[in-house]
């Protein structure tokens, strides 16, 4: 068995998720390396959406910013944010879209605009949006990143930056979404997935070394835990082309 | 022929009156107008209101130096180099700062309504979100300020289907917009090469655009190849040559971002203190954008950060977060 780091093993959950010859919507990040990793392996086919502006990169120096000069290389296309959210995401052409955030919660709706009852006076405030309320609207489905702590996975969140499956079954059509909604969280502690009949959110697994009901503990709500089982760890091929092709220089790989 | 547009930085930056509305080209960590920005530190702006996107570092640095009042926005980060802008957070922790949230695509087509001369732009997303339920600004605040749209968007069911429905964004119109670019001539034919972001549609939605540009090229030379410009000169009010212009940003074929100066300032600009030491050693305490380029190292700096013409940026760049 390889030898791995929790980024690794998180950076390689996420990289399963993606099917050859699908279109992939990244963020800064673990995202980046997700899907430079799928496209080494099981994947070669998929492509990568900047939402700055490029489509189809082919990356050949990991970028710290979705405006990074570095999105430019091999691109099949460049141009600017009104067509990529115009003609490629809102029209229906992209298949997976990753998001994170600070609060996650139980129908995997996502807060990255602030901390605190009341938004015009928050206890703290990050960066907002950005793209990620138009990804979590209008992508096929989402890939959502996060850092597993009890207060980061509250019954609901502070504010809803970027729509979930909101209340449940049914609401996101309600609300008027054409499409879309999270398939998969990939945490710090474990994976998450929605149950079908009423998109709550159970815990598929929980990664090596950790259990089941631990993971439960560190959540700020109920969590399903029933059929649970352990991540699949990584192979060391997948831990190889990680450390010495997608990530050399160490930007985000610990 | 088109007249020449061609002036100084600083007078460039004098015809903004205290009190303007504006949005700045680039996005995160590319293409910002920082010499324009410092510029305007320099001149002591005042109450600006900015519309944008995902601005970076060109509005951190403008909210701490307090140049602004308003703004309308989706992001305020450096991505990778800091996942909020340290100012942004503070002003509107301690309220100092008014605000609205939108998200890029709202913010894009915001401007690209007002680039089109329409008084809105129907999208699909926001639904269920907060940021279509919450507004930041109040009524009254909204009111106070007529450039504010009175509302922040209007949910509406399709006149041709009932049951699909969309989400209007208000038309954005400011009275100027300044971009970086790599090419322009002094007319003020502009060529962006890599990434476009939305500087056309932030251009072509404002009353008077300044370009500060890497290179002043020949009219003929561009219009050479007219498919690769991004605005025509009548769309362009003045230029200003200002090599390194976005430092320190990247500019795609020019030169890459400057991960150490980045780290300065994201290391200093959460405390009020070492934010305003920053301030005095690069922007207050230097005269041009000149000696900004030699006190952030000169060109055994800058040599650094060029662009290797076969990728567009700097391949070799030391990125790894510096420790110490």
């Amino acid at each position: 068995m390889a030898d791995y780091t929790l980024t690794e093993l998180m950076a390689v959950t996420a990289a399963r998720e993606i099917r050859d010859g699908e279109i992939v919507f990244a963020g800064t990040g673990l995202p980046m390396l997700g899907v430079m990793l799928a496209q080494r392996t099981h994947a070669p086919n998929c492509c990568i959406i900047f939402q700055a502006g490029t489509a189809a990169s082919q990356l050949a120096h990991l970028p710290m910013s979705v405006g990074d000069p570095r999105n430019m290389r091999g691109a099949a296309l460049a141009a600017g944010l009104n067509e990529v959210f115009s003609y490629i995401l809102q029209a229906g052409r992209v298949d997976i879209g990753f998001l994170s955030g600070a609060q996650v919660d139980r129908f995997g709706n996502i807060n990255s605009t602030s901390i605190g009852e009341d938004p015009r006076h928050p206890h703290v405030r990050f960066s907002g949006s950005g793209g990620a309320c138009d990804i979590a609207c209008l992508a096929r489905r989402t890939i959502i990143i996060a850092l597993h702590e009890k207060r980061r996975f509250p019954e609901r969140v502070d504010y809803i930056t970027s729509p979930g499956w909101l209340e449940g079954a049914g609401s996101r059509q309600k609300a008027g979404l054409i499409r879309g909604g999270p398939s998969v969280v990939v945490t710090t502690k474990g994976v998450m997935r929605f149950r079908h009949e009423n998109k709550a959110i159970y815990l598929a697994s929980y990664h090596p070394g950790l259990t089941a009901q631990g993971v439960a503990e560190d959540t700020g709500f109920n969590l399903d835990i029933e059929g649970a089982n352990e991540t699949p760890a990584p192979t060391s091929e997948e831990i190889r082309i990680l450390r010495e092709v997608v990530d050399p220089e160490r930007i985000f790989l610990k | 022929m088109p007249s020449d547009k061609l002036i100084e930085l600083s007078h460039a930056a004098s015809l903004v009156p205290n009190g303007a509305t504006m949005s700045f080209g680039g996005f995160t960590t590319q293409r910002h107008p920082m010499a324009f920005v410092y510029e305007m530190i320099r001149q002591k702006k005042r109450d600006l209101y900015l519309f944008g996107h995902s601005p970076g570092g060109d509005w951190d640095i403008l909210i701490g130096a307090g140049c602004v009042r308003r703004v309308e926005l989706a992001y305020e980060a450096d991505e990778a180099f800091n996942t909020v802008g340290p100012r942004w957070r503070k002003a509107v922790e301690r309220g100092e700062i008014e605000w609205e949230d939108y998200s890029n695509f709202a913010m894009v087509s915001r401007f690209a309504a007002g680039a089109m001369g329409l008084p809105f732009m129907p999208i699909r997303s926001l639904l269920g979100s907060d940021v279509m339920h919450q507004e930041a600004l109040t009524r009254e605040q909204r009111a106070a300020d007529l450039r504010t749209s009175p509302q922040k968007l209007h949910v509406m069911e399709s006149p041709f289907d009932p049951s699909d429905r969309v989400v209007l964004v208000p038309a954005i119109h400011t009275d100027f917009a300044i971009l970086h670019v790599q090419k322009a001539t002094i007319a003020g034919t502009v060529r962006i090469e890599g990434q476009s972001f939305a500087d056309v549609q932030q251009a072509l939605c404002a009353d008077h655009v300044i370009v500060t540009t890497e290179e002043i090229v020949a009219e003929e030379v561009l219009r050479r190849e007219p498919e690769r410009n991004l605005l025509p000169f009548f769309a362009v009010h003045h230029v200003c040559h200002v090599p390194f212009g976005a430092h320190p940003y990247a500019v795609f074929d020019y030169y890459d971002y400057d991960p150490c100066q980045l780290k300065t300032y994201h290391d200093g600009a959460p405390d009020d203190g070492t934010f305003q030491e920053y301030l005095a050693r690069y922007v207050y305490g230097v005269k041009s954008h000149a000696e900004y380029l030699e006190a952030v190292g000169g060109s055994a700096r800058l040599d650094g950060l060029k662009a290797d013409p076969a990728y567009g940026y700097s391949p070799n760049l030391r990125r790894r977060r510096l420790e110490g």
